[in-house]
């Protein structure tokens, strides 16, 4: 045997030793395979941010032709449902057993003050959900424009129009959720298999003694660290695949931004996941600990302060300064770019570098972290 | 039957011992608690409070002036430069820099001024379409004010409605309000179904595990004494959060502690009942945390507490009878921001009876069925 070809063998024994250990536990299957899928029709078919149908009940304490014609517009809204309640207390009755969304009071002098100019209408919502009940608000304007404007005692001619406002949304012109929430998706994905899965691996190893096992032989750290790489890279690469044919095939996602690079900034960024889930099990040593850590500091992160589901522009300045620390965050608005708006220089080239300058970082700790422990 | 007690006692507290002698891991189960309530406390919003936008002004008129007067007046809208060219747009859209950008045509006031409806056009960066949604809602409503003032000062007569609305249990529908009572539940079912589906993992993978089936402890008492000091230590997880709510965000608290300390304890009780369930089908720490995670993971997406759950397809809700997270979340919100009692909650506190009672007896049987 040559001494050059030594490492190569010594990291091909290692990996074939991974890789058989992953293929023989149901539950890395699991999560490299039917987390990906499950997630992806998840994300696909089960969760909405959309109100769909608010059921509200009718209070009409007026009784005139005006507000039955306004229930009317009411009932004939495809976005409520209407149930007549007789008295205030049958309403919040309904609201808090949560059969209706809201109510809907109809002041006893309606009819008379419409006649004469200015009318009020009562809009109660149940802010439990302040997302839906803005929602609903918006929704209930819908139907007394409608009657309004039908039924509008003064028919002279406009003095002035109105402005309207012309919307067009760049880079999702259908409205629809499904474009930011796969590639955000992706993300996710890369970072349970890269993060959350690594960081039991080498734990595993400290707990159960067979590190020890390892150091006697004549493997090199270095080599010890890609042999735990490779094959979770491979994972993690099956269910980046998987999710880019779901984004084509499944909710046909346009990808206007070139393949190569989405591929290079999963890759950057698998690494980085991989970084972190290698990093935290190096050090903490226990599988419990290992867990926990990759939990709170890779998986909530994907999920909460990446810009996936809640916005960063929502977001107070402090906790945006926070996100900037987080791997995530690049990731999401590289790909979210990526995906929808092409090939934006200027936002690829910066979020890449963070990434890639992450990864280089927290490799590099990993590879001195386990030297450390080897003297 | 004190014999049994008696053993059950001496369990409960080498497992306290087990779990609470690392200060590693004392710090691991209520650190992260706190620390995740604070920061989604803040970042789980859907609430936009600024808009960054720019404008494109061909018209340069009184009418585009008060329009945009009145966006900048908004508190909400923020001005971040006036284009020149169209060809400007794509740069600030692109780069992420604006949100919105409103382009006034030339004629827009001399359109308005003839009686016309006249088109504002805006473009909006749709990356996030829920973000942009709601940026182009905001606008609509200034603009719906800009309407109504301009046509009144130029003369234009009818009758109007007013809708008052008002919103019950959170006046000024703060998310956040929402949002962190339901991580009461949320939290800490990730917590304690964890740490009991490892609890039993990892003694199995140490062999401690066969220790203790030779010892005269009955299954059921090694259940007990794994799911009683979980249940103290989730009873503790939830009150961190329940302390921040209240101390930190000052949420107020309508409801009876009573009521919700009674429905947190039959929760805990179905999340360990998971968890022991779990942990009886595993063979590894490993196998016990990525199943539990696979289990964890969509009962925390499909209980309520991102999207609301009566958006979700029929037949994912009725699938989601098992899911114990979701009645939590009904309880901790409606006993929390409602002041809901008991009557009102046993459609909630029914099915968490079950599970617990089906989940923990199903693991119970499992653990014997080893034994023999």
């Amino acid at each position: 045997m040559q001494a050059w070809q030594a490492p190569w063998r010594r990291i091909g024994a290692l990996t074939r030793k991974e890789t058989r250990q992953i293929l023989r536990d149901p539950s890395s299957i699991a999560i490299g395979i039917v987390f990906p899928l499950m997630l992806i029709l998840l994300f696909g078919y089960g969760l909405s941010l959309d109100v769909t149908r608010v059921t509200v009940a009718m209070l009409d304490n007026d009784h005139s032709s005006d507000s039955a014609a306004l229930i009317g517009a009411f009932r004939l809204s495809p976005d409520f449902t209407v149930t007549a309640v007789q008295s205030l207390d049958a309403a919040t009755a309904l609201i808090l057993d949560r059969k209706a969304d809201g109510i809907v009071q109809i002041p006893a002098d309606f009819s008379r003050r419409w006649h004469s100019g200015e009318a009020q209408i009562q809009v109660v919502v149940n802010g439990t959900d302040a997302n839906q009940a803005r929602i609903m608000q918006a929704y209930a304007a819908g139907p007394i424009a409608e009657w309004s404007a039908a039924t509008s005692p003064s028919t002279t001619s406009l003095a002035a129009g109105p402005a309207i406002v012309v919307n067009r949304m760049w880079f999702n012109e259908a409205n629809d959720s499904h474009f930011f929430l796969v590639p955000g998706l992706i993300v996710l994905v890369m970072t349970i298999i890269g993060a959350f899965l690594t960081a039991m691996v080498i734990a595993r190893e400290w707990e159960r003694g067979t590190l020890e096992a390892l150091f006697v032989t004549p493997m090199r750290p270095a080599e010890f660290l890609v042999s735990k790489l490779l094959p979770y890279f491979a994972l993690g690469m099956i269910g980046f695949v998987l999710c880019i044919l779901a984004g084509q095939f499944l909710f046909h996602i346009p990808l206007r931004g070139s393949l190569f690079l989405l591929f290079l900034a999963s890759t950057v960024y698998l690494l980085v996941a991989l970084g972190i889930g290698l990093l935290v099990s190096t050090l903490v040593k226990s599988q419990f600990l290992a867990s926990q850590l990759a939990m709170m500091l890779t998986f909530l992160p994907a999920m909460m302060l990446s810009g996936f589901i809640y916005d960063l522009r929502s977001m107070p300045a402090f906790i945006r300064g926070i996100t900037y620390a987080l791997p995530a965050r690049y990731a999401v608005t590289l790909l979210q770019t990526l995906y929808l708006a092409g090939d934006v220089r200027s936002v690829i080239w910066l979020n890449l570098s963070v990434l890639a300058a992450m990864a280089a970082l927290l490799l590099a700790a990993t590879r001195l972290a386990t030297r450390k422990q080897l003297s | 039957m004190r014999a049994s007690l008696f053993r059950i006692m001496a369990l409960i507290g080498k497992e306290f011992l087990a779990v609470l002698k690392d200060p590693r891991s004392r710090f691991i189960i209520f650190l992260p608690p706190l620390l995740q309530c604070l920061i989604f406390g803040y970042a789980a919003s859907l609430d936009l409070n600024t808009v960054a936008y720019c404008v494109l002004d061909q018209d340069h008129s009184a009418a585009s002036m008060a329009l945009l007067a009145r966006l900048d007046g908004s508190g909400v809208f923020q001005r971040q430069s006036n284009l020149e060219r169209a060809t400007d747009i794509a740069t600030w859209i692109n780069s992420g820099r604006a949100l919105l950008v409103i382009q006034f045509d030339q004629g827009f006031e001399r359109n308005l001024l003839a009686g016309g409806a006249t088109p504002l056009e805006v473009i909006a960066d749709g990356r996030n379409s829920n973000t942009a949604g709601t940026a182009l809602g905001y606008l609509n409503s200034v603009v719906q004010d800009f309407n109504d003032h301009w046509q009144r000062r130029q003369g234009r007569s009818g009758s109007s409605v007013r809708i008052i609305t008002r919103s019950w249990y959170n006046p000024n529908l703060d998310s956040r309000w929402g949002m962190i009572p339901s991580l009461i539940g949320t939290l800490t079912m990730m917590g304690t179904m964890m740490l009991t589906a490892l609890s039993v993992a990892r003694e199995r993978e140490q062999g401690t595990f066969d220790q203790l089936l030779v010892t005269p402890f009955r299954p059921s008492e090694i259940m007990a004494g794994k799911a009683f000091p979980n249940m103290v230590i989730g009873l503790g997880q939830a009150t961190t959060v329940l302390l921040v709510a209240q101390l930190w965000f000052r949420i107020p608290f309508v409801g009876s502690f009573f009521v919700l300390y009674a429905g947190l304890g039959l929760f805990l009780l179905a999340a360990i009942g998971l968890g022991l369930f779990v942990s009886s089908i595993s063979k590894t720490m490993q196998q016990a945390m990525l199943y539990a995670f696979l289990l964890v993971m969509p009962f925390a997406l499909l209980s309520g507490f991102t999207t609301p759950f009566s958006s979700m397809p029929n037949a994912l809700q009725t699938v989601m009878v098992i899911n114990p997270l979701r009645y939590a979340l009904d309880i901790t919100k409606r006993v929390y921001l409602e002041g809901a009692g008991f009557l009102t909650l046993v459609p909630d506190f029914a099915p968490l009876l079950i599970i617990g009672s089906l989940t923990l007896s199903g693991a119970a049987w499992l653990f014997r069925r080893r034994l023999n």
